[in-house]
C-alpha cells in the first residue's frame, strides 16, 4: 500500500505544482489535501494595487526626508544604498531599473506582486526571503521613491 | 479502590437512582446522551474559524487558556500570574515587575475565575479579568493583544477566591477573602481570637471605563466568615452584589467538620451603590496596608510596579442598610444571578435542594424588616420571606449554575457527576446528562450576562481517569461540550484542558476577533532601549552593565558579533523586532542563560539579562523559525576575564553576501 500512496502523492503534488506554477515559490511548498472552499474564504490581507505614480522634478525635499527616515527604521536592515545585496537587493539604480508603480506595489502589496509579477518571483528565488510587509502606506512608499531617486543621483 | 466503589454505590443509593460518581464507559461508545451528528457539529474545516472564544482559567498553572469552540482546540496560553519560559513572561526585564507583590517577586499563583467585561450586562469584548487566589490579586487581560495588562494585589485578604465577578457595566471587580484574617496592619494576634479579631474583607476594585485601569475603591470589613463565590446584580438588581459564604460557625480549625455544623450558611447581599454613598459622605476610613499595583504599558513594552501603603475601608457597623445576610442551605458555593437579575441561585454543596431567591422579595423583606435576628450586627433576612422556591432533589453536590437565556438554568453536580437543566419559574427539573467525571464549573456562552448566547454548555471536570490515552499518574483535566439548542442536552465533544479549568467564559468570536492586534507599530515604540533601525544598534557600557541595543529582522541580528564583555558584567540584550508584518516574531536565546528565552513580537522591544558564567565565546540565536534562513540567524558574544583590556566592539558583517559573491566571481 505504502509505495502506491507515495506515488499517488507525488503525482498529486506534481499536478498541483503545474496547476499553480504561475503563482510563485510560495505555492510550491507541500500542498496537503484541504477543503478548498475553506481556503477561498480566507483572503490574504494586503494593500490595493497602485496603478499610476507621477514623478516630478526637482525632487521634493520633504518627501526625501520622510523617505530617508522610513529607510532607517524599516528598510536598512535588508537593503543597502549601494548595489550590494544583504537580504534584499541594494537600492543603487533601482529607480532606473523599475517603474515607480512596480516599486510601490513591491512595498505595499507584496502578496500580489509575488503571486503575479515574474520579476518579483525571480527576486524571491534569489533572496529566499519574502519581502516583508513593513506596514507602509502608499503615500509613505512614494516618499521612499523620492529618497531612492536622490540615491540614484536625480536632482 | 474497594472503599471508593462502596462509597459510590452508597451515594448512588442515596441519590435514589441518580447517576453514580463515575458512570463507567458512558458516552464512550456513543451512549444515548451522545448526539448522532456530534462529529459534524464540532468539525471546523481546515482554515475555518471557531464560532466562540473560550477563555479558560488555568487553575494551578496560574494562566489563562484560549480555546476555540466548538472544536475544543487550544489556541494560546496567556501567561498571567506565573512565569512562562516559552516567551519570557516574568523572566524578561520588562515583565518581571508584573509579578511583584508586597511579598516581593512571586512567580506563580493559583488562578480561578474568569470574568469578561460587560456593558449593560452584555459582553463587550474588551477585557478578561482573573483572580490570583494564593497571593490575592486580580489581573486584567487585554482581548486585543491577549496579554496581561495589569495586576493589582489585594491587601487584608487571605485567599482571593470570591473574585473577580464584575458588575453589569464593569464598574467594579470584587475580591472577597476566602480565609478571614486579622487586618494586615495588626495581624499578630492569637488564632483563637478569630471571632474578635478576624474580618472577612470584601474589596471593590474600580475599573476605568476607557483604559480599564484598576484601583481599590474601598474594602468592606465584614464579619469573619469564608467568602466563596459571588455575582453582581443586573437589570433590576444592578447596584447589588451577592456573595456566598461558608464557615459562619467561625471555626479556625478542622473546618471540614467544624464549618459544616449549621443547616444553613449565608449569602451576603451588598448594596454597593449605598456603599458609594457612604464613601461620598466621608464614612470611609483610610487604613495602613501594603499592596502592589503593576501596569504594563503597550508603548514602552514595559511594566512598572508601584507599592501602595493605604486602603480605604468601610465599617458596616457605621453604615446601616448596606449589608444583609440571607440564610442558604448548606455550605453554599455557587451564587449565580439569572439574566434578568430577578433570581439568585445558591448552590449548597451539602444541600439536598437548590434554593432560588427572589430579588423583589429581598427588597420587600428589607422594607418590612422581616428579619431572623442578626449576625455580628448585620440583619439576617428570613429564609422563607426571600425565597422564590427550591429545586427539589436536583442531584448531589450542586456547585455552579449558568443560564441559557430561554428561562432555564443548568447546574453542575460534583458528587453525582452531572449537569441538570431546570426551569427558573417552575423550578422543575427538565433534563440531566452525565459528565466525565465530577464536574466543577460549567459555562454557557454569555451564561453569566444579561444576554446569554446559549447554544452550548461546557462541563469542566475535576476528574479525568480513563477519558484519554493515559499519561502516567498526572493527567490533563477533561472538559465536555454539550449541545443545548434542543430539548435534550446532547454530548458533542470531549477535550483536554491545560492546568485546572476553574471556570471559563465563552464569547462569540465576532465580538473579539475584529479587535485582535497584529503588530506593534515601530513608530509608537517608546521603549527606553529601542533601536529604531540598524542605524541605532549599538553596545554601551555603564560600569559593569553592558547594554546591547539589538535589532532583529529576517534573518539576522545587528549586532551579531560582540566583543569586550567581561566576567562580572551584567549583559542586557534589548532586542527590537523590526518586522511590521503579522506573525513574524523573532526569538532570542543565549547559551547558559539562567532565566528564559524571549519571544519578540513585530515592533516590540524585549530585554533578556545575561550574566556570563565563563570566559569564552557564547553563541546567540533566534528561537522562532522566521524564514528560510532562520537557521542562519545567529551570532557570537566573546566574554573575556575580568580586568581584560579587550575593548567593546560590535558589528554585523559589513556585507558578507557581496564579499562571498565577489569571491565566486573572481574564481
Amino acid at each position: 500500500m505504502k509505495p502506491i500512496s507515495i506515488q499517488f502523492l507525488l503525482l498529486l503534488t506534481t499536478l498541483i505544482w503545474y496547476g499553480c506554477s504561475g503563482k510563485g515559490a510560495e505555492q510550491r511548498a507541500e500542498a496537503p489535501e484541504v477543503d478548498s472552499t475553506a481556503i477561498l474564504d480566507q483572503p490574504e490581507t494586503h494593500g490595493t494595487e497602485v496603478k499610476e505614480v507621477k514623478l516630478t522634478n526637482p525632487l521634493d525635499q520633504t518627501m526625501i526626508k520622510v523617505g530617508s527616515d522610513i529607510y532607517d527604521l524599516k528598510c536598512s536592515s535588508c537593503h543597502k544604498l549601494t548595489e550590494d545585496r544583504i537580504v534584499g537587493p541594494g537600492w543603487a539604480g533601482v529607480t532606473k531599473k523599475r517603474k515607480p508603480e512596480w516599486i510601490i506595489n513591491m512595498i505595499t502589496n507584496v502578496d500580489m506582486m509575488l503571486a503575479e509579477d515574474a520579476e518579483a518571483q525571480k527576486l524571491l528565488e534569489q533572496c529566499l526571503v519574502r519581502m516583508p510587509n513593513q506596514n507602509i502606506t502608499p503615500e509613505e512608499a512614494r516618499s521612499i521613491i523620492e529618497f531612492m531617486r536622490k540615491n540614484d543621483g536625480e536632482k | 479502590m474497594k472503599i471508593i466503589n462502596i462509597s459510590s454505590i452508597a451515594l448512588a443509593v442515596l441519590a435514589g437512582g441518580f447517576f453514580a460518581c463515575k458512570p463507567d464507559n458512558a458516552g464512550k461508545s456513543g451512549g444515548s446522551e451522545l448526539a448522532g451528528d456530534a462529529a459534524q457539529k464540532v468539525y471546523v474545516a481546515p482554515g475555518k474559524h471557531d464560532e466562540f472564544y473560550n477563555i479558560v482559567s488555568g487553575g494551578f498553572n496560574g494562566q489563562l487558556s484560549v480555546v476555540g469552540l466548538p472544536s475544543g482546540r487550544v489556541l494560546r496560553i496567556i501567561p498571567v500570574f506565573s512565569q512562562f519560559a516559552e516567551n519570557g513572561w516574568g523572566y524578561s526585564e520588562e515583565t518581571k515587575p508584573m509579578l511583584n507583590t508586597s511579598h516581593g517577586f512571586v512567580p506563580w499563583d493559583d488562578s480561578h475565575h474568569v470574568a469578561l467585561s460587560t456593558t449593560n450586562g452584555e459582553h463587550d469584548g474588551k477585557w478578561a479579568f482573573i483572580n490570583g487566589n494564593n497571593t490575592p490579586r486580580i489581573a486584567r487581560v487585554s482581548l486585543s493583544t491577549f496579554r496581561t495588562d495589569e495586576i493589582i494585589e489585594i491587601p487584608n485578604s487571605g485567599g482571593n477566591h470570591s473574585s473577580p465577578f464584575i458588575t453589569a457595566n464593569s464598574e467594579y471587580a470584587v475580591a472577597g477573602t476566602r480565609f478571614s484574617v486579622p487586618p494586615d496592619a495588626n495581624a499578630d494576634v492569637s488564632i483563637n481570637s478569630f471571632k474578635q479579631n478576624f474580618k472577612g474583607y470584601i474589596s471593590f476594585v474600580s475599573i476605568d471605563k476607557t483604559t480599564g485601569r484598576m484601583a481599590i475603591k474601598f474594602q468592606l470589613k465584614t464579619p469573619g466568615v469564608s467568602f466563596d463565590l459571588a455575582r453582581a446584580g443586573k437589570g433590576k438588581s444592578d447596584g447589588w452584589f451577592f456573595f456566598s459564604c461558608y464557615n459562619t460557625e467561625q471555626a479556625n480549625s478542622l473546618l471540614e467538620v467544624n464549618a459544616s455544623q449549621k443547616d444553613k450558611d449565608f449569602i451576603l447581599a451588598v448594596n454597593w451603590k449605598k456603599a458609594e454613598q457612604y464613601l461620598a459622605q466621608g464614612k470611609g476610613k483610610k487604613e495602613a496596608a501594603k499592596f502592589a499595583h503593576n501596569v504594563y504599558d503597550e508603548k514602552t513594552h514595559s511594566a512598572t510596579s508601584t507599592i501602595i501603603n493605604e486602603v480605604m475601608t468601610l465599617d458596616p457597623k457605621e453604615c446601616p442598610d448596606m449589608l444583609y445576610f440571607m440564610p442558604c442551605p448548606k455550605s453554599p458555593h455557587g451564587c449565580d444571578v439569572d439574566p434578568t437579575g430577578s433570581y439568585i441561585v445558591g448552590s449548597g454543596k451539602l444541600a439536598a435542594v437548590i434554593p432560588v431567591f427572589s430579588f423583589d422579595k429581598i427588597q420587600q423583606a428589607i422594607a418590612a424588616k422581616t428579619f431572623d435576628g442578626s449576625f455580628d450586627g448585620i440583619p439576617v433576612l428570613k429564609y422563607e420571606a426571600v425565597l422564590h422556591g427550591e429545586v427539589k432533589k436536583p442531584g448531589l453536590g450542586p456547585l455552579h449554575t449558568e443560564f441559557d437565556g430561554q428561562g432555564n438554568a443548568i447546574t453542575s453536580f460534583f458528587v453525582s457527576s452531572e449537569l441538570v437543566k431546570w426551569n427558573l419559574q417552575s423550578l422543575e427539573v427538565l433534563d440531566r446528562v452525565p459528565t466525565y467525571y465530577s464536574v466543577g464549573h460549567l459555562s454557557i456562552p454569555g451564561g453569566p450576562t444579561s444576554k446569554p448566547h446559549g447554544k452550548y454548555v461546557i462541563a469542566y471536570n475535576k476528574i479525568t481517569k480513563d477519558r484519554y490515552l493515559p499519561t502516567g499518574p498526572e493527567l490533563t483535566q477533561s472538559a465536555q461540550l454539550y449541545d443545548i439548542s434542543g430539548e435534550k442536552m446532547k454530548l458533542l465533544l470531549d477535550f483536554p484542558t491545560i492546568g485546572e479549568p476553574h471556570y471559563a467564559e465563552a464569547i462569540p468570536a465576532s465580538l473579539v476577533e475584529k479587535n485582535s492586534r497584529k503588530i506593534f507599530k515601530l513608530e509608537e515604540n517608546n521603549h527606553p532601549y529601542v533601536a529604531k533601525g540598524e542605524k541605532e544598534a549599538k553596545v554601551v557600557r555603564k560600569g559593569n552593565e553592558v547594554h546591547v541595543y539589538m535589532t532583529s529582522i529576517r534573518s539576522h541580528f545587528t549586532p551579531d558579533n560582540i566583543e569586550g564583555v567581561k566576567m562580572g558584567d551584567d549583559v542586557y540584550f534589548h532586542v527590537t523586532n523590526l518586522e511590521q508584518d503579522w506573525d513574524v516574531p523573532h526569538g532570542f536565546a543565549v547559551r547558559g542563560a539562567n532565566n528564559a528565552e524571549i519571544l519578540i513580537m513585530p515592533g516590540e522591544t524585549c530585554t533578556l539579562k545575561w550574566k556570563p558564567s565563563r570566559v569564552g565565546v557564547t553563541p546567540i540565536y533566534c528561537t522562532d523559525f522566521c524564514s528560510a534562513l532562520h537557521q542562519e540567524m545567529q551570532g557570537y558574544v566573546r566574554v573575556s576575564p575580568a580586568g581584560s583590556k579587550i575593548p567593546l566592539s560590535w558589528g554585523t558583517g559589513k556585507n558578507p553576501t557581496a564579499e562571498a559573491e565577489q569571491k565566486v566571481a573572481k574564481r
